[in-house]
Order: structure tokens, then C-alpha cells, then sequence
């Protein structure tokens, strides 16, 4: 096509706005294909982009009037290639265009889309570049931005130079302005040029046609263009260039955007945003977060502090469960149970399973039986109310509170309950019997290792839970404290509870009130001291153990002497037969008075030995004393060693 | 289509140019383009016949940035005004959040406002939304024609605006108007953010 001669650097006036892209283009023309190749002109229309590519050409064309310049638009292009595909020259078109050194192609952006045109112009661009030909491509947008173009596309033209020319500034204005006037001959008087050049148009083509009108009104003579009367003349041409751009063109979006972020900070719910925070953090770790999420589908703003620690509350507890798990199980962690806050009882069975299957809590001795327990009107109570729990336990008493001085066979009937619990569930059951002494000092321990969670489940998963001497907690903070929640833990689920002490609840001293009031929810039975048929019974019981089968006046005597407990009935008739033993007299109730009340017959010899073996009570007390000593023989071939 | 979406912190937001055909909603979106920095826009999507008449509808996302901490998000629409697009301007108005009505000023061009609007109307009842729950604004298009041309806006208003919705007086191809016309909007659909859904998610 031919270029058309209007459009030369003669004419272009270059200001800031223009100059790199100027430069680049004289560069460009003096010396095709070797400055910037291709070189990509971009700019809104009416700047100028088509006049300098035009500009290049002739002034290439004049430096050089052998050189092969071509100038097209996409369009022409497109329509070029249409026609070479429909009349079968596809190949004269690709000839022509691979002989062009110096290629103009305008307005590129209309590549868009036209997939076809595409490749055919990706083909040519590679011809061309090959051989050192020069590329000049001008746009309304730079590379990148053409929407649906080829990527090796949008590489090759951002290749060389991409450039953009600006709108011109005041001064450059008023010179485009002069030389248009120069061109058209027209003269104004002073300033009018300058007055227009003040209103903001948004391109020189705008510019153009407004000093068009001008020359037009000028010309009619109509009416006298001063500088009073300009802006009126161009009427709402010139209003729309002040409102429209220059400085206003981004603030009214700018101002937009500011007000529009009040308006998002007043109607956002800030709750809502906490909540999605958390949830997103702990969605990361791993944690379910549907406890979390249900609050945002409701309207109401909940109390966001409260269930945010409620469920990182349950979070620690899970990560201090899921702990404990895999130190028994390492397969266990990150287990799905250990990830969901709304799981923490699930979990908490299970940790309590596994350790309460690991570590069985200490269960009744099974030297105490029922069957040995005497009862009489000073225990029957309790011992009623420990059958019937046999019976039916966790149901009827429940805790069962036995008090009474010891010795008086507490710990007996206790052991002796928790025996029969397990005989009667056919061992299913899980009895944890223990002394109080023992409970505290395991809790010390579990402190000290750090596995407190791994103690608190091992009482949480018995069945039963029978605690001897329970005064010894009284004053001991930390294992009330512990206490109190096995206990609420059993007690929800119905399961029994015994306690043992020397004193009733309420005068235990320094027992927590929470404790007092729960131990006195049951049953408080005392054991009194033994009536006499129990001493009776008690006697019979003792002596026909060591062996010798009574009168009745040894029984009577024997009976008849005030005794606190079981345990002083014991001591009694320990002392008697020992004494007969060592004497070497039948036990009768004449040897048993004097034995007891003084006027010993015995030699003085044998009575201090049978005094160190039967006046410290400790070795007559067949509850703390371990008399059978198992596997004595082996242990004793063991140290001869 | 949630308005606000607190999980992802996506607020999105769909705006419909919805009027008689030659009111000016592309041109509105036109403006719209021009004044957006470039890295807050997306490509506007056009397709327009010969004759520049809208043929299917505009589209131009709006990258708004964070806002209050929400990735903010426009999406404006328009719909093709003549009579026979009714199938596409319905689909159009699907999820919208928003609806800005674009009227032509020009007395001659009152009948056609009207029966716009009343399709309009059709329209969203057709989606199953209550016209009175749907955030509206209406723009008086091209109030810089000649006096004698067009009405004003209280006479646009008795026609128009029986629901007193905010109206706005432009010149849509200067730019008067246009972001008044979209702030007013903006904030009508914003105020729904409390509610978790907008009408859209239907």
C-alpha cells in the first residue's frame, strides 16, 4: 500500500510524552532490521502511533529507495489473506510478504482472537526476522494485553522495543497546534492557540478537530474566534475535556474505591472474619472445623471470644490425648479421633481403653473374703449395705461411706466387696481397690513422669472404685482435686463407689467441701466398735485359726473383755495361745485370765521371749504382716549363693 | 454465586446494566474501563454488532483489590436492550446482585424506559426474586441533550421511580454520572453483606 505522504517526521512534533518512541523510530528507519527489531508502538488512538510508523517508512524509503516497505492494518491483513486462501495464492501472499524489508503493520490489537491469522503472521514474523528484515507494529495496547494472542506472539513483538507515546502536554500541544495551522494557513489571533491548548483533550485527534471548527468558524466569519470566546465555540468539546481526563482520570476511581471501603468496613461482619481466621488455621493443621463453621451459617453473631477458647480448649486436650495414644501406640498418630474437637469424649474412651488395658488399676486382695467376715449388731449395717451393692451395684448406695476407728475390719469388708463384684460379674468386672496412701502416692509419681493423663485413665475406666483410708487425701490439694473428678466421672456413669475412713465425712478435717458433700450423697455407715456376740464369734473364729477348738468358758471369757476392734480380739487371743504355747499348757479360760489379768505361772524366761513375740502388736496384726512368705526354700538356696 | 464468602475472603459482586436499547449501559461501562488503572481490569469483553449495538452483552470484570482484608471483585454486566434479546437478558440477570437501571432521558424514548423497566420487572420475577428485595438504582442517561429533548427528573421520576430508589442524572459518553451511578449501587448490594448470601445465590 502506499504510505501516505502527510505523515512524516517533518510534521510529527515530539515532546515529552514522544520522544523515546520517536527516537526509537528514527533509529529504526535510518538503519532497518538492525536497531530494534521489531519495534512496537503503543498508545491510546488519536496520539500518533499510525503517523510515526508511517514517518519511518518514508524516511527509510528515503534514506534507502531500493528498500521493500510495506504498510498494512490488521484488517488489510486479514482481508489480504482471506482472499489469497479463497483464490488458492496462498502462496503468491506468503511471496510478497517474505520479499517486504521493512514491514508497517498497524493496529495489531485486532489479532485478537483470529487464531488463523495467527499462525500465518507467527510464520511470517519468523520468515522475516530470519533474514534481518525490520518489523514496526503499533497498537492501542502493549503485547501482553491483546486479548487471546499467541504466546510466541506476544514473545516475538515484546522481542525488540515496546514503547508507548503519551498524550502531549501543553506545550507540545500548542506547537501540534501551530504547525496545523501553518499547514492549513490559518492565523488566530494571539493566544486563542494557546486557550485551546489548555483544554484537555484526550487525544491530538480530538485536538485536530476542534482547531478543524475553529478554522471552519474562522472561515464562515460568523462569528470572531478571541480567547474569550474559544471554549464557547467548542462548546461541550471543551467541557467534556476538562471533566474527563488529564488529572480526574484514576481519582474518580480512587474515590470510588475509598468510598466503597467504608461501606465494606461498616457492613462486614467482623465476627465472621475471626471465625473463618481460626478456621483456616486449624483447617491447615489438620483439624475439623464443622464446630467452627455452623456458627457462620446463622445470622446471629454468637459469643466469638467463648467458642473460639471453648475450641482450642478441646484442641489441647486432643493434642495432649492424642500424646498419650501414641506413646502406647505410635500407629495411632494423627488419627482421624485426635483431629475433631467434637470428638474429645470418643477420644478419651479410647485413650482410657488402652490404658486402662495396659495398666489395670490395683484390684481387691483376695485374701479378704465375705465368707470370713463376721457380722454382728455393730457392722451389720454395713455389711448390709455392701450386699446389696453386690447386688445391684452402682444402683442402691452410691458412694457407700463406711467409717469406723481402725482395726474394726473396714478394709476386710472392703477387699471382701470388691471380691465378690468381681465373682459375681464372672470377672468381667474391673474393681480398682486401693488405699488412699497408695492413690496419692501413685498421683505423685504420675506428676513427677508426666503421665498424669495415662493415671486419670485408669481410674476413669474401672468399673468400681473402692478407696481405703480416704481421710489420707484430706489436706492434699492436688489429689482432692483429682479425685473429685474420677469420681464425678464414675459417678455420671453410674458406676459404684466406695470409700473407706476412720471419721464420718463431716469431721474429717480438711476435706474439701465438694468431696464431703459427695461422699455423704450415699450411704454413710459406721462400724462400731464389736458387740459381744461379734467378739464372740470373733474369738471363736481366731482360736479355731491357731488350731485350738474352745470351751466355752475360754470363749466366754475371752468375749466378755472390752475390745475397739476386731484387730484388739485378735491381739487377745494371739496372746493367750502364745503364751499357752510357750508355757505349754492347754489354753483354758483359768490360763487365759491370768495370762490377761497377771499371777503368771510361767517361767520368767519364757515370758520375755513370748513378751518380744506378742507385745508389739504390729506382729499381731495379720493384715500388715506377710507371714507366707512364697517360694522361701528357692529364695533361700538364692542367697546361700 | 455468594455476595461474600468469608472462607475464601472473596467478596464478588454482580451488577447488571439493565434499560431500553441506546441508553447508554455499554457506554456506561465504556467510562467505567477508561478510568480503571490497568492492573484493576480485566479485559472487557464486547460483543457488539456493526452498528456497535450490544449483540449478546458486555462483560467487565473489576479487580477491586483487598478490601478490609476481602479480595474484592465487580463483575458488570449488560444486557442487549432491543425487544428481541429477551432470552439473553434474562440469563443475564441470573446471580445478579445488583441492577442498574440505565434510562434514556429523551422524551420520545419515555415508552420504551416504561416497558424496559416492566421487563425488568418480568424478568426477575421469573427468577423467583422480589423486585423490592433487589438492590436498584436508576440512571437518567444523556441529560446533556438539549432541554427541550428530554424530561426532567422529577418527570422521570413519577414514570420510573414508583419504588423512590436512588436515581442519578448523567451523561453517560462524558463521564457525569457514571460513578455516581455505581457508587450508588455499590452500596445498596453492600449493605446486604451481614446476610451471609446475597439474592444472587439462588
Amino acid at each position: 500500500m502506499e504510505l501516505d505522504p502527510r505523515f512524516r517526521f517533518e510534521n510529527y512534533i515530539v515532546g515529552s510524552a514522544n520522544r523515546l518512541a520517536v527516537s526509537a523510530a528514527r533509529a529504526v528507519a535510518q538503519a532497518p532490521g538492525a536497531a530494534y527489531n521489531p519495534l512496537f508502538v503503543y498508545s491510546s488512538s488519536g496520539l500518533g502511533k499510525t503517523h510515526l510508523m508511517l514517518a519511518v517508512g518514508h524516511l527509510a524509503k528515503q534514506l534507502q529507495p531500493s528498500l521493500c516497505v510495506e504498510y498494512a492494518t490488521v484488517d488489510e491483513l486479514v482481508e489480504e489473506l482471506n482472499t489469497a486462501v479463497v483464490s488458492g495464492a496462498i502462496e503468491q501472499f506468503k511471496q510478497r510478504y517474505a520479499a517486504v524489508d521493512l514491514l508497517l503493520l498497524d493496529d495489531v490489537q485486532f489479532l485478537a482472537g483470529r487464531r488463523e491469522t495467527q499462525s500465518e503472521m507467527l510464520r511470517l514474523f519468523n520468515t522475516l526476522q530470519r533474514s534481518g528484515k525490520q518489523i514496526v507494529l503499533t497498537s492501542d495496547r502493549p503485547p501482553n494485553e491483546i486479548a487471546d494472542l499467541d504466546d510466541r506472539l506476544i514473545t516475538r513483538f515484546s522481542g525488540g522495543l515496546v514503547v508507548d507515546v503519551g498524550a502531549p502536554d501543553y506545550e507540545t500541544r500548542v506547537a501540534i497546534l501551530r504547525t496545523k495551522c501553518e499547514e492549513r494557513g490559518a492565523q488566530f489571533e494571539a493566544g486563542v492557540l494557546d486557550e485551546m491548548a489548555r483544554i484537555d483533550f484526550a487525544n491530538v485527534r480530538e485536538l485536530q478537530g476542534a482547531l478543524n471548527r475553529l478554522i471552519a468558524y474562522q472561515t464562515l466569519g460568523e462569528t470572531k474566534v478571541t480567547v474569550r470566546n474559544v471554549r464557547e465555540l467548542l462548546g461541550d468539546k471543551a467541557d467534556r475535556g476538562d471533566g474527563a481526563s488529564g488529572a480526574a482520570r484514576g481519582e474518580e476511581f480512587a474515590s470510588f474505591l475509598s468510598d466503597l471501603s467504608e461501606v465494606v468496613a461498616q457492613h462486614i461482619d467482623t465476627w465472621r472474619v475471626r471465625v473463618v481466621e481460626a478456621m483456616t488455621y486449624w483447617h491447615q493443621l489438620g483439624y475439623a472445623t464443622a464446630m467452627l463453621e455452623r456458627t457462620l451459617e446463622g445470622t446471629e453473631e454468637p459469643d466469638v471470644e467463648a467458642l473460639l477458647s471453648r475450641y482450642e480448649a478441646a484442641i489441647a486436650r486432643l493434642r495432649a490425648l492424642e500424646q498419650e495414644a501414641t506413646g502406647i501406640n505410635p500407629s495411632l498418630a494423627a488419627a482421624e479421633v485426635f483431629k475433631d474437637p467434637e470428638r474429645v469424649g470418643e477420644a478419651e474412651l479410647i485413650v482410657a481403653r488402652m490404658i486402662g488395658g495396659a495398666e489395670a488399676p490395683p484390684g481387691p486382695q483376695s485374701q479378704f473374703t465375705r465368707a470370713e467376715f463376721e457380722v454382728g449388731p455393730s457392722n451389720q449395717l454395713a455389711v448390709h449395705a455392701a450386699d446389696s451393692i453386690v447386688a445391684e451395684p452402682g444402683k442402691k448406695y452410691n458412694p457407700l461411706f463406711v467409717h469406723g476407728p481402725p482395726g474394726s475390719g473396714k478394709t476386710h469388708l472392703l477387699n471382701a466387696l470388691g471380691n465378690e463384684l468381681v465373682a459375681q460379674s464372672g470377672g468381667a468386672m474391673t474393681v480398682a481397690c486401693v488405699n488412699a496412701r497408695q492413690f496419692v502416692d501413685e498421683l505423685i509419681a504420675a506428676l513427677h513422669d508426666g503421665t498424669i493423663e495415662r493415671w486419670r485413665a485408669r481410674y476413669r475406666v474401672v468399673d468400681a472404685l473402692i478407696l481405703d483410708d480416704v481421710d489420707v487425701c484430706a489436706g492434699k490439694e492436688r489429689s482432692q482435686e483429682e479425685l473429685f473428678h474420677v469420681f464425678n466421672s464414675l459417678f455420671a456413669s453410674g458406676r459404684q463407689i466406695v470409700l473407706a475412713s476412720r471419721h464420718a465425712p463431716k469431721t474429717v478435717d480438711r476435706l474439701e467441701d465438694r468431696l464431703r458433700s459427695r461422699f455423704e450423697g450415699g450411704l454413710v455407715v459406721e462400724i462400731q466398735a464389736p458387740d459381744l456376740s461379734l467378739r464372740e464369734r470373733l474369738t471363736a473364729r481366731y482360736l479355731s485359726q491357731a488350731g485350738i477348738r474352745p470351751d466355752r468358758a475360754l470363749l466366754d471369757y475371752i468375749a466378755s473383755r472390752p475390745a475397739e476392734s476386731a484387730r484388739e480380739v485378735a491381739a487377745t487371743v494371739e496372746r493367750v495361745v502364745q503364751s499357752a504355747q510357750v508355757v505349754g499348757v492347754p489354753l483354758n479360760a483359768v490360763f487365759a485370765r491370768k495370762e490377761l489379768e497377771g499371777g503368771s505361772a510361767q517361767p520368767a524366761a519364757d515370758r520375755a521371749v513370748a513378751d518380744a513375740r506378742v507385745a508389739d502388736p504390729f506382729f499381731l496384726d495379720r493384715e500388715k504382716v506377710v507371714w507366707d512368705w512364697p517360694e522361701v526354700p528357692g529364695r533361700a538356696i538364692e542367697d546361700f549363693r | 454465586m455468594s455476595l461474600v464468602n468469608y472462607t475464601t475472603r472473596e467478596i464478588t459482586c454482580k451488577i447488571v446494566y439493565y434499560g431500553p436499547g441506546r441508553s447508554g449501559k455499554t457506554t456506561n461501562l465504556h467510562y467505567i474501563y477508561e478510568q480503571v488503572p490497568g492492573d484493576r481490569k480485566g479485559r472487557m469483553v464486547s460483543l457488539a454488532t456493526q452498528t456497535d449495538r450490544t449483540l449478546f452483552f458486555d462483560f467487565l470484570p473489576l479487580d477491586l483489590g483487598s478490601i478490609s482484608g476481602f479480595s474484592t471483585r465487580f463483575q458488570l454486566y449488560t444486557v442487549p436492550g432491543q425487544v428481541y434479546y429477551q432470552t439473553t437478558r434474562k440469563l443475564v440477570l441470573h446471580g445478579a446482585d445488583g441492577v442498574v437501571f440505565v434510562a434514556d432521558s429523551q422524551s420520545r424514548q419515555l415508552d420504551e424506559n416504561v416497558e424496559s423497566m416492566q421487563d425488568l420487572h418480568a424478568n426477575l420475577a421469573d427468577h423467583g426474586i422480589d423486585v423490592r428485595e433487589m438492590p436498584l438504582v436508576i440512571q437518567y442517561n444523556k441529560q446533556d441533550l438539549p432541554r427541550d429533548l428530554i424530561l426532567a427528573k422529577p418527570d422521570l421520576d413519577d414514570a420510573l421511580n414508583f419504588r423512590n430508589v436512588p436515581a442519578f442524572g448523567a451523561d453517560a459518553l462524558h463521564g457525569v454520572g457514571v460513578f455516581e451511578t455505581l457508587r450508588g449501587i455499590s452500596e445498596l448490594v453492600l449493605r446486604r453483606l451481614s446476610t451471609p448470601t446475597g439474592v444472587g445465590s439462588r
